[in-house]
């Protein structure tokens, strides 16, 4: 079917439409010229529904993600409006023999299909029925991805001390895991370097070299054994692997000529324009915003993948980060998320206005967890844990998650040791954060020689006294067995300080609503509010460090029944008080001189307080958190703060702490 | 779990598909390697020849590095008069300070020597008076890795060959191409390997252990050139001290260790799987491929060692998808508790079921081969794979 350009503006004029920043997305009929038809028009993606919103009965949402694949059943219920009705997931299948990521929706959908049974996919598998008959399929069906997984990339450049270093660094700082970097002086033959690009399938290669107004004959050489290593991606994936030139201006022609036609090539500022000043904020963002759009998403099967759902697929922190915004913009305060994968650890901002994301490649609770404790060590992860742990079992049990990366927790002792690594993973993804959400973002940060060997980073706006609502997703904080678990791991892990609410996904859906908000918002907002969005509870925690024992807050709660409940906090100390979802109580809270709840030290707060799942939890521990350094001392606090919040069975923990 | 508004279905399942898939440990299958050069060279071998595990199916040669010597400097001459100084001709071999250009006069009063910097061959003699010296070609070889035929020819890049063989994937592993004779260094998949069953016997060979090989024995394999290891257990600890780094990532197979080393089951002490060691049983005294080369990561790569053996031809096993789990399908655990625990599968319960994390989860029931029934978390568990 062919359609002129004005046709298409009078069948734009006669439907509904909504605006997403540069997207129009259209709902109307469907039919399957049409379907075909409107991919792209002027720079404008068109999306055309099977059913208007009104109409629409069932939807179908997946996140296919590193290790598992999860998808999300939703209804539209008489009187309740749209609700989830039911979860399947199943390991991602971009592995061989499978190598083909439907594979893995299919069985995650069929498990929906058997806990429901609700049909969903065609007879032979091979599609999802849209639109829903009454009996069988669903109204829409839209999808997430991050089955590339963590971002494992090369870089190269001139010397090895010097342009070689600056792109490394710029890397790190995108939260990638470097595998080798490449240069004229490292001693390698050019066939060997060709045959190690070969061998380590990197995701992505930056490459730079050479000052402005130099010489470019090396990175040209460079250039050239890329381009006779023929690197292929690592999934077999037909999209051309990303390149960012990041060298001398003037060699940017001959690196088009030599790679433009290959490779995905990005041109940005040079990361060494002379010698002693370094700008490699340009190629940080490049590399992270080509990671997020390009490789994450992409497996073996997208196309297929693609043909499957009406709309675009998503990249999942994009889909995460939209529930973020979503919770900034229902409860109009600053926040702080974080989505804790497989392969990546993911942190969003939404402060004083300015929403950003950062994808750290490199930080992960399966693929990379190896990684965690490499960056962390396994002291920092041991003082989350309250029994001795050897560094051996530690290793070993990590080493094994890292090889056998779909596996779950089966024993307490294994729960409690992951949710360890999950504190060091978000510590360390914020830390990663912060870097990216500073003063001087968007702005080049030149830094020179002195600069570059103090290693100092531009500061962050990010006050944790002024971040009023923390949320998590992401398989471990989602599959917490107890919601305390969840809420602990994000307070230890980002410290919160004055007084914050702490939201949870409950089972992971957020990518999934995400998704979802960008044609059906309503919908969207609806399950985020009613299933998606656990109200944990809402954390009081002052500013200041103490020693144990000392008077810290008096706290005053009038509670919903008008009882009045009050507290008096001493520095270590934790206190939970029982505070129901969508329950609030009016708080007085006096800290001592030495500590701040918000006001400044020792200035009493008033405030409206919400409950949760959890409760109020009032955390006395100061800030920063300082743990005992001693083992036994450790221990005992650790049990303490367990005790407080109910944290794990109790019979089980005490099995545990006597073995 | 929060189900709103439908009825659930309860009860045992005929088939799940929400599994992982398991390593491939098998006895016939036909496998094909592709053998490429890095750069264009020479294909040495033909379609339909046969090669052993070291034949050298391709090759190249990189030039060697030039040194310039400034002859007519040191000789004090012309540039035009080097050549009649030269001792050396064109394209002659000469060795490190070899002579190569002298200007004697006033009957030997005066002597000039040029000598040569490096082993080489003298390239050129240039009218600026300067000249080449090129080291040797390096040759860059590929060898067939795999002993079984050529079945694809890639003009001056490659082969590709195909062998019947015994085919065993490992979980983790490090170091590159090798291969030798499949040598049992233990009676039982439970037994470790220390340092004093290894010795210079060994040399060369592929050795076969239990359920953990020591840092002391894995050095002492390195000492004695020995080939390839092949464990069911290795310790993340000692993996740090071998390497001299702490591994954040598993990307391997081009470390600086001339043995390989292949682990089976996992990190700490583990028995191989009966399975695994039966196999490779059957082939002692064989002669194997192995490769430690390990990606993990979404395009995995994993270690494997590879048997070529003539008893197949005959019954080409194809490879077949496994698509689902059956009551009966043969499933091994692979984590805590019970970890390495062959079974088979007896249930597949429609409900979720509360384990001992308190979460609520899809399970198999599992018979293991004590008798002992449990009940595994579908994620803990991977098919094996006949």
């Amino acid at each position: 079917m062919s359609l002129s350009p004005s046709s298409c503006r009078d069948l734009l004029r006669q439907v509904e439409v909504g605006f997403e920043h540069s997207s129009i997305f259209a709902v109307l009929p469907l039919t399957e010229d049409l379907r075909d038809y409107f991919v792209q028009i002027r720079g404008i993606t068109l999306v055309a529904l099977r059913r208007s919103n009104e109409d629409m009965q069932c939807i179908l949402a997946t996140d296919v993600g590193s290790t598992t694949t999860k998808a999300r059943f939703f209804r539209k219920m008489q009187d309740q409006g749209w609700r989830f009705v039911e979860a399947g997931e199943a390991p991602t299948t971009v592995e061989a023999p499978y190598e083909d990521v439907t594979l893995g929706v299919r069985n995650a959908v069929r498990e929906i299909e058997e806990l429901t049974g609700h049909e969903i996919l065609s007879p032979d598998g091979s599609a999802i029925l849209v639109p829903y008959d009454g009996g069988r399929g669903v109204d829409l069906y839209c999808t997430t991805s991050s089955a590339g997984g963590g971002l494992q990339m090369m870089v190269a450049g001139n010397v090895k001390a010097l342009t070689a270093e600056s792109a490394e660094r710029a890397a790190l700082g995108a939260g990638a895991i470097v595998m080798d970097v490449i240069a004229i002086d490292d001693g390698r033959e050019d066939y060997e370097k060709i045959r190690r690009i070969r061998s380590l399938r990197p995701d992505m290669i930056v490459l730079a070299g050479g000052t402005d107004g130099g010489t470019i004959q090396h990175v040209t050489e460079i250039a050239d054994s890329i381009r006779a290593a023929k690197p292929v991606p690592r999934l077999g994936m037909s999209y051309k692997l990303p390149i960012i030139f990041a060298g001398n201006k003037d060699a940017r022609p001959e690196i088009t000529k030599l790679l433009g036609d290959d490779f995905d090539l990005s041109v940005v500022d040079n990361l060494r324009p002379v010698l002693e000043v370094e700008v490699i904020e340009p190629t940080r963002r490049a590399i992270h915003e080509l990671f997020m759009e390009h490789v994450m998403s992409h497996a073996p099967g997208y196309d297929k993948l693609m043909k499957w759902t009406d709309i675009p697929i998503m990249p999942t922190p994009a889909g995460e980060g939209m529930a973020m915004q979503l919770i900034s913009n229902a409860y109009k305060k600053n926040v702080l998320g974080v989505g804790l994968g497989g392969a990546t650890t993911n942190v969003y901002s939404v402060y004083d206005g300015k929403f950003v994301r950062s994808v750290s490649a490199n930080l992960g609770m399966s693929y990379s967890v190896c990684n965690v404790l490499k960056e962390a060590g396994a002291k920092n992860i041991a003082r989350w844990v309250p029994f001795a742990l050897g560094e051996r079992e530690l290793v070993n049990m990590l080493r094994n998650k890292m090889i056998r990366p779909t596996t779950i927790p089966q024993t307490l002792k294994e729960l409690i040791i992951e949710q360890a690594v999950a504190r060091e993973a978000i510590r360390l993804g914020f830390q990663h954060h912060k870097t990216l959400a500073t003063r001087l973002k968007g702005v080049k940060i030149e830094r020179d020689l002195v600069d570059i060997f103090d290693q100092s980073l531009a500061e962050t706006y990010i006050d944790m006294m002024n971040v009023g609502v923390i949320a998590g997703t992401g398989g471990l904080l989602s599959h917490a067995p107890r919601r305390s678990q969840s809420l602990l791991a994000m307070v230890d892990a980002f410290q919160p300080e004055g007084v914050t609410r702490v939201f949870q996904d409950s089972v992971f859906m957020m990518p999934h609503l995400g998704v979802l908000s960008t044609v059906y918002p309503e919908a969207a907002w609806q399950i985020f509010d009613k299933d998606c969005l656990i109200r944990l509870g809402t954390v009081i925690a002052p500013r200041g460090e103490g020693v144990d024992g000392e008077e810290v807050l008096q706290t005053r709660f009038v509670m919903p029944n008008g009882e009045t409940v009050e507290k008096l906090m001493k520095f270590g100390e934790m206190a939970r008080l029982a505070l129901g979802e969508r329950e609030e109580a009016r708080a007085s809270i006096s800290p001592s001189k030495c500590f701040d709840i918000g006001a400044g030290l020792g200035k009493r707060v008033e405030v409206n307080v919400e409950g949760g799942k959890v409760g109020i939890l009032i955390d006395a521990r100061g800030r920063p958190l300082a743990l005992p350094e001693e083992e036994d001392k450790l221990h005992e606090k650790l049990v303490q703060w367990i005790d407080c919040l109910d944290l794990y069975p109790k019979e089980k923990m005490q099995d545990l702490l006597e073995r | 779990m929060n189900v709103v508004g439908m009825e659930e279905k309860t009860g045992d399942k005929e088939t799940a598909y929400a599994y992982t898939p398991g390593l491939k440990v098998k006895r016939n299958m036909v496998l094909r390697r592709a053998r490429m050069l890095p750069v264009p060279g020479d294909v040495l071998v033909k379609e339909g020849q046969e090669t052993d595990f070291d034949t050298v199916v391709a090759s190249m040669q990189i030039p060697g590095d030039p040194h310039i010597v400034k002859a007519a400097l040191l000789l004090r001459v012309e540039p035009e008069e080097v050549p009649k100084y030269m001792t050396k001709k064109l394209g002659e071999e000469v060795k490190e300070g070899e002579v190569i250009a002298q200007y004697i006069a006033f009957f030997g009063l005066i002597k000039r020597f040029v000598n040569s910097p490096i082993t080489g061959v003298i390239e050129n003699i240039g009218a600026s008076g300067w000249v080449t010296v090129r080291t040797p070609p390096v040759p860059v070889e590929v060898r067939a890795y795999l002993s079984g035929s050529v079945v694809e020819v890639f003009p001056r890049v490659g082969v590709t060959i195909e062998a019947s063989a015994a085919f065993v994937q490992g979980i983790f592993g490090m170091g590159g191409e090798n291969h030798g004779e499949l040598t049992f260094l233990v009676d039982s998949p439970e037994d470790a390997l220390t340092a004093e069953k290894i010795g210079p016997e060994h040399e060369g060979k592929i050795i076969v252990g239990g359920s953990l090989i020591t840092l002391e024995a894995f050095r002492k394999a390195v000492e004695e050139r020995v080939a390839g290891v092949v464990v069911g257990g290795f310790d993340g600890v000692d993996l740090t001290a071998m390497l001299g780094y702490e591994m954040g990532v598993a990307i391997t197979g081009e470390e600086e260790l001339s043995t390989t080393l292949m682990v089976t089951e996992g990190f700490g002490n583990m028995s191989m799987s009966t399975r695994t060691f039966s196999l490779l049983k059957q082939f002692e005294g064989r002669t194997a491929c192995i490769n430690g080369a390990t990606q993990i990561r979404a395009g995995v790569i994993r270690p494997e060692v590879i048997i070529p053996h003539e008893e197949s031809r005959e019954e080409e096993a194809l490879e077949e998808l496994s698509y689902g789990m059956t009551p009966g399908t043969p499933v091994r655990i692979i984590r805590e508790p019970d970890f390495g625990h062959l079974g088979k599968v007896v249930g597949l319960p429609v409900e979720l079921q509360l384990v001992e994390t308190e979460s609520s989860v899809r399970v198999v029931e599992v018979e293991l081969e004590d008798g002992r029934r449990v009940v595994v978390p579908r994620a803990n568990i991977e098919i094996i794979e006949i």
